[in-house]
């Protein structure tokens, strides 16, 4: 029988088969320091052990300053927090990748930067955005922190088995430089709506994926979860074994394994998925939100909408596009071009990666950060760090008036230092722009590397296609 | 876990859609590395003003809701943050049951994990739970909720009915298929 990619990696993952639920074997599980700590307590308090910690790999990454880490953490909580990951990751024999380490970062930055990410496995980890590895082929799941301690505990996930989407995007687009991954993955929110994917698994298939980078292809199934799914796919190539290939822990067995998958790890021709939704690359602008949810985003040359035409007669989406207009201080009409803004943050699981940097350093090459604009690169990795600053990188950031960080969540979510003051609007390139996000009271706008970079240099929103990228 | 009981209540009704899990708990509160005590933090940015003052125009801040145990809420609830303190933070406030159309996938699964019952509505129900200001009564055995006396069915997966109803460990359950796991692991190379 044909089948999709995902029902492959499921099927070949069921232990049994219980109630229309399946128990899925684990291949690798990430933690972090914030939906971890109660899981290890619970383990604790029933006597139960990590059942394999050499599966399990963890990192602080959510709370950790990116400032100077020579210097003691400010924040009591957040050092109780770090210190409790410390503490369980020694007790229960995990690999801690800690806030000293080189391999330190955003947890779905490493993952595979480590080669801990391999195509045709199960990945999950408390955290949403676990649908990044699915770039790999890898089925990744986020979990909330109940199922990290059975995970822990078994190495397994009960779960009923989600639906299948499949979303082809083809054709080129006409200027890859200026239309980032990024503004591809907010067109399809932009279109199938927060909740489209909403109990199904993604596959992103047609050759405008194919086309993509790896780092590119992260970008867009990082914000599977954006669009509500469970997790996003996307069929392995030579572009992914390559990227994974002589990494930390990519397994020793390598070619072997890659000619297995070369064989298996595709959606056959005639599988069928449950709901199909297609996109066209050739005319997709660089897009900007301008709301409270990443459905909520235009094109760079569009403007502010009036919640009535917004919400197209649904009386909930009027009210919830009058409401995000009031919390954002934006009135109908203004063209987003006409926006200005005090910060802009570099950042986050979503476009943290060295071609991330590069491409938002050649539009801020030689010039400055307007006067009032705040500006900071987070890396997303102290690798991605280490990278970027062999390339010159940071001192072209640097030179040109941004704040050059340690890596972490940072901004993406302010449960550090890196906030947003009330009122402050910033152009961020992380994922998601709900109310008080980035600090209480912040206002954010989602956009590319590229258009954050244009952003902080002109003080407003510029369409990035009209600069020189190449 | 507690096993689940009968609930009779009034409904507290929050008027919006999309409500993201950064707006159930923020960010600040979620430093704390145990599992109670969020209550009080339960959608801080909507119930409090800058300093710690109440907003007497949020819906939880109104008196006559005080003892309500059934949240009714609107499409997407939970949409966002995997963060299970949202659920945590909803318990310890004292909702049992939450009403909607439709949940976000990880917020859906994180309520049963807590003993708390998601159930869904269609639109038409919905909206009759929206105008209703008298006590409705929720039953799990039964899959119903009684509202001014006229039943209403809704459906729920059979497997969480049976946590639910008998305050189960799902680890322990899983941990009888100890030796399937084994078996698994033997036969299964990454
Ligand atoms: S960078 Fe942002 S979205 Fe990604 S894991 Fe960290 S907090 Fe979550």
């Amino acid at each position: 029988m044909s089948k999709t990619l995902f029902e492959k990696i499921w099927d070949s993952h069921i232990v049994v088969n219980e109630d229309g639920r399946s128990l899925l074997y684990v291949d690798r599980h990430l933690i972090h320091e914030v939906t971890s700590p109660q899981a290890f307590e619970g383990l604790r308090l029933n006597a139960r052990k990590v059942r394999r910690p050499d599966l399990t790999f963890a990192t602080m990454d959510h709370n950790v300053p990116t400032s100077d880490r020579t210097l003691p953490i400010l924040d009591q909580t957040s050092s109780v927090q770090i210190k409790a990951l410390e503490r369980n990751c020694k007790e229960f024999g995990i690999t801690l990748f800690d806030i000293h380490s080189p391999n330190q970062g955003i947890v779905h930055v490493i993952g595979p930067e480590l080669g801990i990410t391999l195509p045709g496995t199960t990945i999950v980890c408390g955290d949403s955005h676990t649908s990044t590895h699915g770039a790999f082929g890898s089925l990744a799941f986020g979990i909330g922190t109940s199922d990290v301690e059975h995970v822990l505990a078994t190495q397994c996930i009960m779960m009923e088995k989600p639906k299948t989407f499949e979303i082809k995007i083809q054709g080129k687009r006409k200027n890859p430089h200026a239309v980032t991954a990024k503004d591809i993955i907010l067109s399809i929110i932009r279109k199938i709506g927060t909740a489209g994917g909403t109990g199904t698994v993604i596959e992103y298939r047609g050759d405008t994926i194919s086309e993509l980078t790896m780092e590119q292809r992260m970008t867009i199934c990082n914000m599977s979860i954006e669009a509500g799914a469970r997790a996003g796919l996307i069929a392995p190539d030579e572009k992914t074994y390559q990227y994974l290939k002589g990494r930390k822990y990519t397994p020793n067995n390598y070619d072997e394994l890659v000619n297995d998958w070369r064989d298996n790890l595709k959606t056959d021709s005639g599988a069928k998925f449950d709901k199909s939704f297609t996109l066209s690359a050739e005319n997709i602008a660089p897009q900007v939100s301008w709301g409270t949810n990443p459905a909520m985003t235009d094109d760079v040359t569009g403007s502010v909408p009036f919640p009535d035409e917004y919400g197209k007669g649904n009386p909930e989406e009027v009210k919830g596009a009058t409401k995000a207009l009031q919390y954002m201080d934006l009135k109908p009409g203004t063209p987003i071009i006409d926006i200005v803004i005090d910060r802009v943050f570099i950042g986050s699981c979503t476009n943290a990666r060295l071609e991330d940097l590069i491409e938002a350093s050649k539009v801020v090459k030689g010039k400055k950060v307007a006067s009032k604009v705040r500006a900071m690169v987070v890396p997303g990795s102290q690798l991605v760090k280490k990278n970027a600053e062999e390339m010159g990188l940071d001192k072209i950031f640097k030179d040109a008036g941004f704040e050059w960080r340690e890596s972490g969540c940072s901004m993406c979510l302010g449960m550090n230092p890196d906030i947003l003051a009330a009122g402050e609007r910033c152009a961020s390139t992380s994922n998601r722009n709900f109310e008080g996000r980035q600090g209480s009271g912040g206002r954010t706008h989602l956009v590319s590397p590229v258009m954050a970079a244009a952003a902080a240099i002109n003080g407003h929103f510029v369409d990035v296609r009209e600069l020189d990228l190449n | 876990m507690e096993p689940f009981k009968k609930i009779k209540s009034i409904v507290t009704p929050l008027d919006k859609v999309n409500v993201d899990t950064d707006q159930i708990v923020p960010k600040q509160f979620l430093k704390l590395i145990q599992r109670t005590g969020f209550g009080q933090y339960l959608f801080y940015d909507w119930r409090y003003e800058q300093g710690g003052i109440p907003k007497t125009d949020f819906i939880l801040n109104d008196p006559e809701y005080k003892n309500s145990k059934i949240l009714l809420a609107r499409d997407n609830f939970g949409c966002g943050s995997s963060r299970e303190h949202a659920v945590w933070a909803l318990d310890d406030f004292g909702f049992k049951a939450i009403i909607s159309t439709s949940f976000a996938d990880i917020f859906y699964n994180n309520c049963f994990k807590n003993g708390i019952l998601p159930i869904r509505v269609s639109d038409e129900i919905l909206q009759k739970l929206f105008s209703t200001k008298s006590e409705i009564e929720v039953d799990l055995e039964d899959q119903t909720i009684m509202v001014n006396n006229t039943p209403v069915s809704f459906d729920i997966e059979p497997h969480w009915k049976k946590i639910l109803l008998e305050g189960l460990d799902d680890i322990a359950m899983t941990l009888q298929h100890a030796s399937q796991i084994t078996k698994y692991e033997r036969s299964h190379k990454i």
